[in-house]
């Protein structure tokens, strides 16, 4: 087994107190994009466990990101849950739906995986705009006046207060950015490449591939959960929207830009791609043509992500 | 009036539905099975054929000559697809699929751009009520589901009867002794995979004067593809055919009663149920994966 080599272990958490310390630092605008960053990098993070390092390629994330959101938006809307509460019950369901979707989904492989988690994920998706009496379908609702403070004592934490919004954000993104650098480094990883690189040869080695790819597909799973659940206490903003096929695209292409398989691709390409949405959606409405033609840009000629580029030219040491 | 009239629309209009599902399905599956990729932008392909339908129909007054031009056109631009995007990523599963989600969205917003965001209206090339005894039917539909069912025969004709057909049969079982005995095998990709968007476009053609042309209708007809290719096993035209009026059937009749939203919910369970017993399909091959 190889050991947690001190370098990586040091450039990841010296990341994580950049981000910390660039709130300090920010201009309102940058502030809040960051904010969403890293919401959003935490999603992609999770997938990339599953697509860096496992090389199942899922289009049904959205269902899982969404099972975190509307967790915590319904708990909060109809049971008048305290937020830790509705975050903790967004972690259960987000790992109880992952792997319930995995082990059916995981019986098929390659391209048929893919179909079957964006049927299902789409089945999802028509669901909340069916039981559009509770969930209120793409109009969605809000529960920005239902997240009260929580005291803790000496100081208070306010889900209106920008600061800790960011915090909030920089707190999941850590936890899924550290997650995977331990999936890349660990004996589960390995045998996570194993099975990327040879499913059959890992299959005659002895290991049940089957329960791996599960056991990374509920990882990644719940990780898409828990950003949702940020997501819905950060934003407040609980809608179907965030369940349809362009939110599992999302990741993906997040992923594959800033490089598959590498442990800061995802928050590399996500940053990226939200400040050019941002960018070009000031000047036209339909910003999915940059997000198409950037997908075939990638895959035509930059198959490996800015990251993975990096990594193979200069700093091979990176995780 | 007892619950029989609904029941008989129902399933009358489940039958056109399944015979245009199944037509842009066997394009998808015809693809799959022989170039062994998914095209993601396939529904784009079925959006597009309505759209021109709409504009050929509108400026030149045709509705037949929409029914040659869409699948040309959409041919045209499947070919250069093929021969550009797609060559070029040596027909890689993985990437094949993330370059056609970006074919996605670049058509669709191309689509928006110059069509709009309407859902708009073409009016069916001929009308006239086919007499059930009890109540009418509309004879475009019926239309609809003998013309889907005349071009899938065709297919039929084309693949087990004709050379090309054969070279694509040779393709589909094994590619590199297909081209060791000659077959053209970059010609066959280039074909299939035209002839596949054509069949799509040639739906999208015959659907819109029941459904309107609009920017969005792509992902719908994808994902009732998925739903088709998965219960019958990608690769199989008698898998697709059956599945599609299964799915079809079901579609038609919950719709009586419940929502098409619901219909849709439905038949994905269906998906859940199929991959549990069969994970290749109802009638896959065990080999396709």
């Amino acid at each position: 087994m190889r050991e947690i080599g001190s370098l990586p272990a040091i450039f990841h958490l010296s990341i994580i107190a950049a981000l910390f310390v660039a709130q300090f630092i920010l201009p309102p605008f940058h502030h809040s994009m960051l904010t969403r960053i890293m919401v959003l990098a935490a999603y992609a993070s999770g997938y990339n466990i599953l697509l860096g390092y496992t090389g199942l390629m899922s289009l049904g994330h959205a269902m899982l990101f969404s099972t975190g959101l509307y967790s915590v938006g319904l708990t909060i809307l109809y049971l008048g849950f305290e937020p830790l509460a509705a975050f903790t019950v967004a972690l259960i369901s987000s790992l109880v739906i992952s792997l319930l979707l995995g082990a059916i989904t995981l019986r098929t492989s390659g391209v048929f995986f893919l179909i079957v988690t964006m049927i299902f994920s789409q089945v999802f998706y028509l669901t909340t705009l069916y039981f559009n009496n509770i969930t209120y379908g793409d109009q969605g609702f809000v529960i920005s006046q239902y997240l009260h403070p929580i005291n803790m004592g000496f100081f208070q934490i306010d889900f209106a207060d920008r600061t800790v919004k960011y915090n909030l954000s920089l707190l999941v993104f850590s936890v899924a950015f550290l997650l995977s650098l331990y999936v890349s480094r660990s004996p589960l990883g390995l045998v996570l490449a194993a099975i990327k690189e040879n499913p059959d040869r890992a299959e005659m080695l002895g290991y049940n591939t089957y329960r791996y790819k599960l056991i990374a597909f509920a990882l990644s799973g719940t990780i898409a959960g828990m950003s949702g659940a940020v997501y819905a206490l950060v934003f407040s903003y609980i809608g179907s929207s965030l369940a349809f096929i362009h939110n599992s695209i999302n990741p993906l292409l997040w992923t594959l830009l800033g490089g598959a398989g590498t442990t800061t691709g995802p928050l590399v390409g996500t940053m990226l791609m939200v400040y050019v949405i941002d960018v070009t959606s000031s000047f036209t409405e339909s910003y999915l043509v940059v997000v198409g033609i950037a997908l075939i840009l990638i895959i035509l000629g930059f198959p490996k992500g800015i990251v993975g580029s990096i990594r193979k030219r200069w700093l091979t040491w990176l995780p | 009036m007892g619950i029989e009239v609904p029941i008989t629309l129902g399933i009358l209009d489940g039958v056109v539905v399944a015979m245009v599902a199944a037509l842009t399905a066997l394009g998808l599956s015809l693809v799959f099975g022989i170039m062994r990729i998914v095209n993601v932008s396939h529904g784009e392909f079925y959006m597009l054929g309505a759209i021109i339908a709409w504009f050929v129909v509108t400026y030149l007054g045709s509705f037949l000559l929409a029914l040659v031009l869409a699948p040309l056109a959409v041919g045209g631009l499947a070919t250069a697809v093929e021969r550009t995007i797609l060559k070029k990523i040596r027909y890689d599963p993985e990437s094949t699929i993330v370059a056609t989600i970006g074919l996605l969205y670049a058509i669709q917003q191309v689509v928006l751009a110059t069509f709009g965001p309407y859902a708009r209206e073409v009016s069916p090339p001929f009308y006239f009520r086919v007499d059930l005894g009890f109540f009418g039917y509309s004879g475009y539909k019926v239309g609809v589901a003998v013309i889907s069912a005349i071009l899938i025969a065709a297919v039929y004709l084309l693949i087990y009867k004709t050379r090309l057909g054969l070279f694509m049969r040779a393709t589909q079982q094994d590619t590199e002794i297909a081209q060791a005995f000659g077959v053209p095998v970059r010609k066959v990709y280039t074909v299939s995979f035209a002839l596949g968007a054509a069949l799509a476009a040639a739906a999208g053609v015959l659907i819109v004067p029941i459904q309107q042309a609009y920017y969005l209708m792509g992902l719908d007809a994808l994902l009732l593809s998925f739903i088709i290719v998965i219960v019958g096993g990608l690769g199989s035209i008698k898998g697709t055919l059956v599945a599609a009026l299964i799915v079809g059937l079901l579609d038609g009749v919950v719709s009586v009663f419940f929502s098409p939203t619901l219909s849709r919910i439905l038949s994905s369970l269906l998906v859940a149920g199929v991959i549990l017993v069969r994970p290749r399909g109802l009638f896959g091959s065990g080999k396709t994966m």
